[in-house]
């Protein structure tokens, strides 16, 4: 047997590769069950890069299960507050192509309003507000905390006197930055094409 | 202390551009003049703004502080001269957005007026907090650019001793000459504030002023002054930024200041020779920082030179005295050509940072020319004073990758531009590097944001889960207990049912006469107040306790219509009373309603009624007659969903009732005629619950499209909230005058309304997977169901 | 009141990326000079046609790429790589082997990947090795140089005539086989006769190499002393080359490597020191890291001269390089001010 193998090259390198295959697909195995991870750390790491802002206009009610989602395949494409940056950060995350945000567009960071003197008390916005960050009860007026709310707009549509309104977060002295320079070879090859387009 | 020549340490990088310092040079510094308005922003200085002390008509001297520092790291603004403060309001600021901020405005009267003030004639006698304090009080910021408070700076810990005390008279950006023409001009004053820093710090060391060695008129000016004190002037080789804090450090001493960490850390204290002369002004003078010298060069003025301007100064104002052409200018900077930024408008003024306005013809500083492509040239961090790869770190920039802009120490760029200035493609590097700073900054506080709002969402969803749990725990062991209850009657059918029955009935005899009696104390009560005193209590309050009272009259119904339900199933005589009972609960729950909905109109019509000639009782009126409004709305929901309740629950107990009956037929049972009785009853209870629910519907939709117009009405109507009652009174009574068949077909079209309404949610929520979905397939069918036998009457 | 809106710094400096590359062009000026009094007019046809061609291609390569064409060619980045290419084929190449090269390198090794800035191979030595493996006869015929052979130099015509393929047999009178591949072949006779005996050694090393590769060091001196690049990777290449050599210098027996003056001296030793590994693209970034990535240069050409297949080794030395260039980087951060260490984690 051992001869026959020793004098047939071909014989020889299928049982050598045969045999590596055997050994490392036993290492792989036992290396599956001995580091086997806990939880779903795909779907952590997914939702360590979403927004929060738990609007559910991916569909999911939440960033978590919307990770959840995207951990079992679902489209990275959903998250408009997440925009083009959390794209690019999951399809880098999940090593898949970058999609364009499948959305009409992305959302403007903003905060919930309350047109307080409007405000009639039902707490509706205070039941759809997913991070409870509109302060008021029953029959007494509502208010939004600014600094905790995400910008998710789910209390907009509940209020039945349409007191609420979503003002985009403007720039300020302490917040205002330069914006980054249009990349150099973009700039001109947009300008010629605008030119002789 | 007499070396000849000191050692001094070069710093890596650095550039030679062109110095440009001739220019202003030509002339001494001359004083700019008190022009018609000042503008004095609230933040000159880094740290919270100040906050006003004065109000719009004040008239202030020169001198007098007009806001106060607010907390710790801020500094307090003063009048430049005398005037009156004619606006506090957001104006244009010197700053790179070109955004406006909050401004005190005066509007001078030339008297230039000073506030009586002194100095003290020997500042040694003071303590230091005493020192600190004046220095606090005068306002000062550092005047090299930064504009640190400097009283802040100068209150160095106990635990971490100074050595050196370094005043910085590098001054290394082109064009400004701000600090070089005080060294000619004013070397004493700096020499004496720079004794006074040296009183305040005591430097266990050495004190230094380190000065580029292109001033040679300066060096040697300060030298004569500092003759004797021990202070020691150190010239060394031009470059630029040897100006910078951590840079001149490094030069004068060979130490780095280690990165996220402070001069004190090392045992130094940096300051700039003109915050030394202010302090001086300060301490001994007691004049708080009004005025400063700043630097109008450029090409396009055709008399650069230094003026002693005063704070809020329009730079429009100096320009205009320096010849500026207008024609030539297409960029203005606050500042050097490296560090300076641009100006969108001469109508911002000068302020304590501003020691250079820079007005560059086109052909001296030229609209910067389109980026080409990075080729790594590596010139950029041959140029970098802090040893940082901007080649690298401009591709880490575009490319968004956060990380490694910070493992390459992106936060350590001192900004100076270097890098830009050598870039052989013109690539704005420094802009990549500030923009990419902000965006590394903002991803952290969203992080921290998302963190936060992650927690809140988890906790509320816990919240609402526990919620949950304890509603089903509480209908199980309702559930159960009716089970025993039932267990126990079929074990012990005779004597113990009956038993069971009659105390059931004496406890709701008691309940009933424990609630009408406070039921009618309250009516009472509230009648006589009606009567007599309204403003004892308000009619919310009113509102609130009818409502509660209702609300307890509907609990006591429903357990009332539990027990009957009961006694229904088991049979017996009993079930005659219990209805009874039944329907009496519900006339008086009727009556309250009654009593309510009467109390809602008459308190707010009566608001209205009264309301005079006093604006703010009328306010206050309304305010009154909205919230009333507000809760009479509330009302007609928690009617509408008690009356659903009500017909469905009557619904199921008619269905409960006739499947009794056929059973009790089929076994020929002596009951038959009793159940027969009881179906009858609960048909005609549920027709009128129906009958009640479709009116009520009706009158809400009724009430909201008043509302709606009412609203859309709100901004001419003088009073809307009484239009709206007004036109609501109108719409009920017109469907108290509808027929019958008007009402069902009315009730009819709101179901279908609220059948399409819930439908189209239902299939919102069936493409999202909503678990919703199930409930509002559950309400759609009931709400067919509703229809339907609504259709069926009306045919 | 229509005042421009833009980020600090406002003043600019001198150099642009166009003054940088004209620059780099006219240092290799005196080493082409010498080739040409050496080897005849080859090499000035040569770096004509690849400039030609060269550019030809980078304007193809933008308007299929929809860049500005003129915004591009004036950066003269397609010029740099068409000298350094025409310099290192051998003197009058037929015009379709340079063509190749020229295409190769500028639409393969630089528009394929995103154009100037972003090739991570510097694009005349991967052309120049893409044709000396598809073409090793065209690649090794070098002429031979001046007072080695009865003949004339190569004029101007003849050589544009050889170049376009008219008559090119009658190239082969005058070609010989370079000294490093004398070298190379040797294995009998001792370094000193075969000096002696081969008529293409000149004082230190070939005939002609060594004035062109002193015309190279020369030009390389001025662009160190113009500070368009630093020091670190030419002198260190040139150091470790010198350092191999002399360790394995056994004094010239039949098996020698060749002395260090000979290392020095021939071949692409200076173009490749102070042209191909300043190649500021494709190179290491921070000064340490240069000083790395030249020294493993100056030793792979070495080891590749001596102990590999080629005679030369500049072209593959750098390729290989330039690969373990970002690995360089990671790992020569410097330390930035006020830092312990440098940021090596």
């Amino acid at each position: 047997m051992i001869e026959l193998i020793a004098q047939n090259p071909f014989i020889a390198s299928l049982v050598a590769l045969v045999g590596l295959g055997v050994v490392f697909g036993a290492l792989l195995g036992f290396a599956a069950v001995k580091f086997k991870t806990e939880g779903d750390p795909i779907a952590d790491q997914v939702e360590a890069l979403l927004p929060q802002t738990q609007c559910g206009q991916c569909g999911y009610p939440g960033c978590r299960p919307y990770a959840q989602a995207i951990a079992d395949g679902d489209d990275i494409n959903k998250c408009p507050p997440g925009g083009e940056a959390t794209i690019a950060a999951l399809a880098d995350l999940l090593g898949v192509e970058a999609k364009p945000l499948d959305a009409v567009e992305e959302s403007v960071p903003s905060v919930a309003y309350i047109r307080e003197d409007e405000c009639i008390g039902c707490t509706k916005c205070i039941q759809a507000c997913p991070v409870d960050a509109i302060l008021g009860s029953a029959k007494h007026m509502h208010t939004v905390i600014a600094s905790e709310c995400t910008g998710c707009d789910l209390c907009v549509e509940p209020c039945p006197v349409d007191c609420i309104e979503m003002r985009p977060i403007e720039t300020s002295l302490q917040t205002w930055a330069w914006d980054k320079p249009k990349p150099p070879e973009d700039l001109i090859a947009s300008d010629r094409s605008g030119a002789s387009a | 202390m007499s070396q000849l020549i000191r050692k001094v340490w070069d710093i890596h990088g650095g550039i030679h551009p062109a110095e440009n310092k001739q220019q202003s040079l030509q002339s001494p510094i001359q004083a700019a003049g008190i022009p018609p308005q000042l503008i004095l922003p609230l933040a000159q200085h880094i740290g919270a703004p100040a906050s006003p002390i004065i109000s719009v008509g004040d008239r202030v001297l020169k001198g007098q502080m007009i806001a106060e520092a607010k907390g710790f790291v801020s500094a307090s603004v003063h009048a430049p001269t005398s005037g009156t403060v004619s606006a506090i309001e957001s104006r244009l600021i010197p700053h790179p957005s070109g955004m406006s901020g909050a401004c005190i405005v005066i509007d001078t009267d030339g008297q230039d007026e000073w506030l009586k003030h002194s100095g003290v004639e020997d500042f040694r006698s003071l303590s230091k907090m005493e020192l600190i304090d004046r220095v606090r009080q005068a306002g000062i910021a550092g005047m090299g650019g930064a504009g640190f408070p400097s009283a802040v700076k100068l209150s160095t810990r106990d635990d971490k001793p100074i050595e050196t005390l370094i005043l910085n008279g590098t001054e290394c950006e082109p064009y400004i000459t701000a600090d070089d023409i005080l060294m000619r001009e004013r070397a004493a004053e700096i020499i004496a504030g720079a004794e006074i820093l040296r009183h305040l710090i005591k430097p266990s060391k050495e004190t230094l002023i380190g000065v580029e060695d292109n001033k040679p008129e300066g060096i040697a000016a300060l030298q004569k002054a500092a003759e004797g004190t021990g202070i020691e002037i150190v010239p060394f080789p031009t470059k630029y930024p040897s100006g910078g804090e951590k840079q001149l450090i490094q030069i004068l001493t060979g130490k780095e200041v280690p990165a996220g960490g402070l001069p004190a850390d090392i045992g130094i204290v940096c300051q700039n020779i003109g915050t030394a002369t202010a302090i001086y002004r300060a301490i001994c003078f007691g004049e708080p920082l009004i005025s400063r010298i700043t630097t109008i060069t450029g090409e396009a003025c055709s008399q650069p030179r230094n003026y002693e301007v005063l704070l809020g100064t329009p730079v429009q104002f100096l320009l205009d005295q320096s010849g500026f052409k207008k024609d030539d200018c297409i960029r203005l900077v606050m500042g050097g050509p490296m560090m300076g930024y641009t100006l969108q408008d001469t109508a911002v003024p000068i302020v304590k940072t501003s020691n250079c306005v820079l007005a560059p013809s086109v052909a001296e500083l030229p609209p910067p020319p389109p980026a080409q492509a990075c080729i790594r040239c590596g010139m950029c961090a041959e140029a970098c004073p802090v040893s940082l790869l901007p080649q690298q770190m401009y591709w880490f920039a575009r490319a968004q990758e956060h990380e490694k802009l910070e493992d390459h120490q992106l936060f350590d760029c001192i900004e100076c531009g270097a890098c830009s200035y050598v870039c052989p493609s013109n690539i704005p590097l420094v802009q990549y590097y500030r923009a990419s700073k902000a965006e590394i900054r903002q991803a952290q506080q969203d992080k921290i944001k998302a963190e936060r709002s992650k927690e809140r969402f988890e906790a509320r969803t816990a919240r609402l889960e526990q919620e949950e749990a304890e509603k089903e725990a509480k209908r199980a062991a309702r559930l159960q207990a009716a089970k025993d209850k039932a267990a126990a009657a079929v074990s012990n059918p005779d004597s113990s049912k009956t038993d069971l029955i009659q105390a059931a009935i004496e406890r709701s005899k008691a309940k009933k006469a424990d609630a009408a009696d406070p039921a009618h104390d309250a009516i009472a009560r509230a009648q006589a107040k009606r009567d007599g005193k309204v403003e004892e209590e308000t009619p919310a309050a009113k509102t609130e306790r009818l409502q509660l009272l209702i609300a307890s009259a509907e609990r006591r119904l429903t357990s009332a219509r539990e027990k009957l339900a009961l006694a229904k199933e088991q049979g017996g005589e009993s079930v005659e009373a219990f209805a009874t009972a039944v329907i009496k609960t519900e006339d008086k729950l009727i009556a309250l309603q009654k009593e309510l909905a009467e109390h809602q109109a008459s308190s707010t019509s009566a608001p209205a009624d009264t309301d005079a000639a006093d604006p703010a009782q009328a306010a206050i009126a309304r305010a009154m007659a909205k919230r009333a409004g507000a809760s009479a709305d509330e009302s007609d929901e928690d009617k509408t969903q008690r009356l659903q309740n009500l017909v469905a629950t009557t619904e199921k107990r008619l269905a409960a009732a006739q499947q009794k009956q056929s059973i009790a037929q089929e076994q020929n049972d002596a009951n038959v005629a009793a159940f027969a009785t009881g179906v009858e009853k609960t048909q005609s209870k549920l027709d009128n619950a129906k009958q009640e629910l479709a009116e009520h519907l009706a009158q809400i939709s009724t009430k909201a499209i008043t509302t709606e117009a009412a609203s859309a009405e709100q901004a001419s109507s003088d009073d809307p909230v009484q239009a709206a009652i007004e036109r609501a009174k109108a719409a009920r009574a017109a469907q108290t005058d509808m027929s019958e068949d008007d009402k069902l077909k009315q009730s009819i079209a709101s179901l279908e309304n609220r059948i399409a309404r819930t439908q189209e949610k239902l299939s919102a929520a069936q493409e999202s997977g909503d678990d919703k979905a199930e409930i509002l397939a559950d309400s759609i069918a009931k709400l067919q169901d509703k229809l339907a036998s609504a259709k069926q009457q009306l045919g | 009141m229509g005042f421009l809106k833009v980020s600090s710094p406002h003043a600019h400096g001198p150099m642009s990326t166009a003054s940088v590359m004209r620059l780099v062009l006219m240092a290799t000026l005196p080493g082409m000079l010498a080739l040409t009094w050496f080897f005849g007019f080859g090499t000035i046809v040569n770096v004509l046609w690849a400039s030609i061609t060269a550019l030809a291609f980078e304007a193809l390569a933008l308007r299929w790429r929809k860049r500005p064409i003129g915004f591009y060619l004036n950066d003269y980045s397609a010029l740099v790589t068409a000298f350094l290419l025409g310099i290192a084929l051998p003197p009058a190449a037929p015009f379709w082997l340079i063509m190749i090269g020229t295409g190769f390198a500028i639409l393969i090794c630089k528009q394929l990947y995103g154009g100037m800035g972003y090739n991570p191979f510097n694009p005349a030595m991967a052309a120049y090795v893409m044709l000396l493996i598809s073409f090793p006869v065209e690649m090794t015929t070098w002429m031979a140089p001046k007072g080695s052979f009865a003949g004339d130099l190569l004029g101007p015509i003849e050589a544009l005539r050889y170049c376009f393929d008219f008559g090119r047999e009658a190239i082969d009178a005058i070609t010989m086989a370079t000294p490093l591949d004398v070298l190379k072949q040797n294995n009998a006779l001792l370094v000193d006769d075969l000096w002696s005996q081969s008529a293409q050694f000149g004082q230190i090393a070939g005939k002609g190499w060594e004035w062109a590769n002193a015309g190279f060091l020369l030009g390389g001196a001025y662009l160190i002393y113009r500070r368009i690049f630093t020091w670190h990777a030419p002198l260190s290449m040139l150091a470790v080359l010198t350092l191999m050599s002399l360790l394995f210098y056994d004094g010239g027996s039949s098996a020698s490597g060749g002395s260090p003056f000979f290392h020095l001296f021939s071949g692409a030793t200076m173009l490749g020191a102070f042209f191909i590994v300043t190649d500021p693209v494709t190179s290491a970034v921070s000064n340490r890291g240069r000083l790395i990535y030249g020294a493993l240069i100056g030793l792979l050409i070495y080891i590749i001269r001596v102990w590999g297949n080629y005679p030369d080794a500049v072209a593959f030395s750098v390729l290989l390089m330039n690969f373990a260039a970002p690995f360089i980087d990671h790992f020569t951060q410097p330390r930035t001010y006020g830092h312990s260490t440098g940021a090596e984690k």
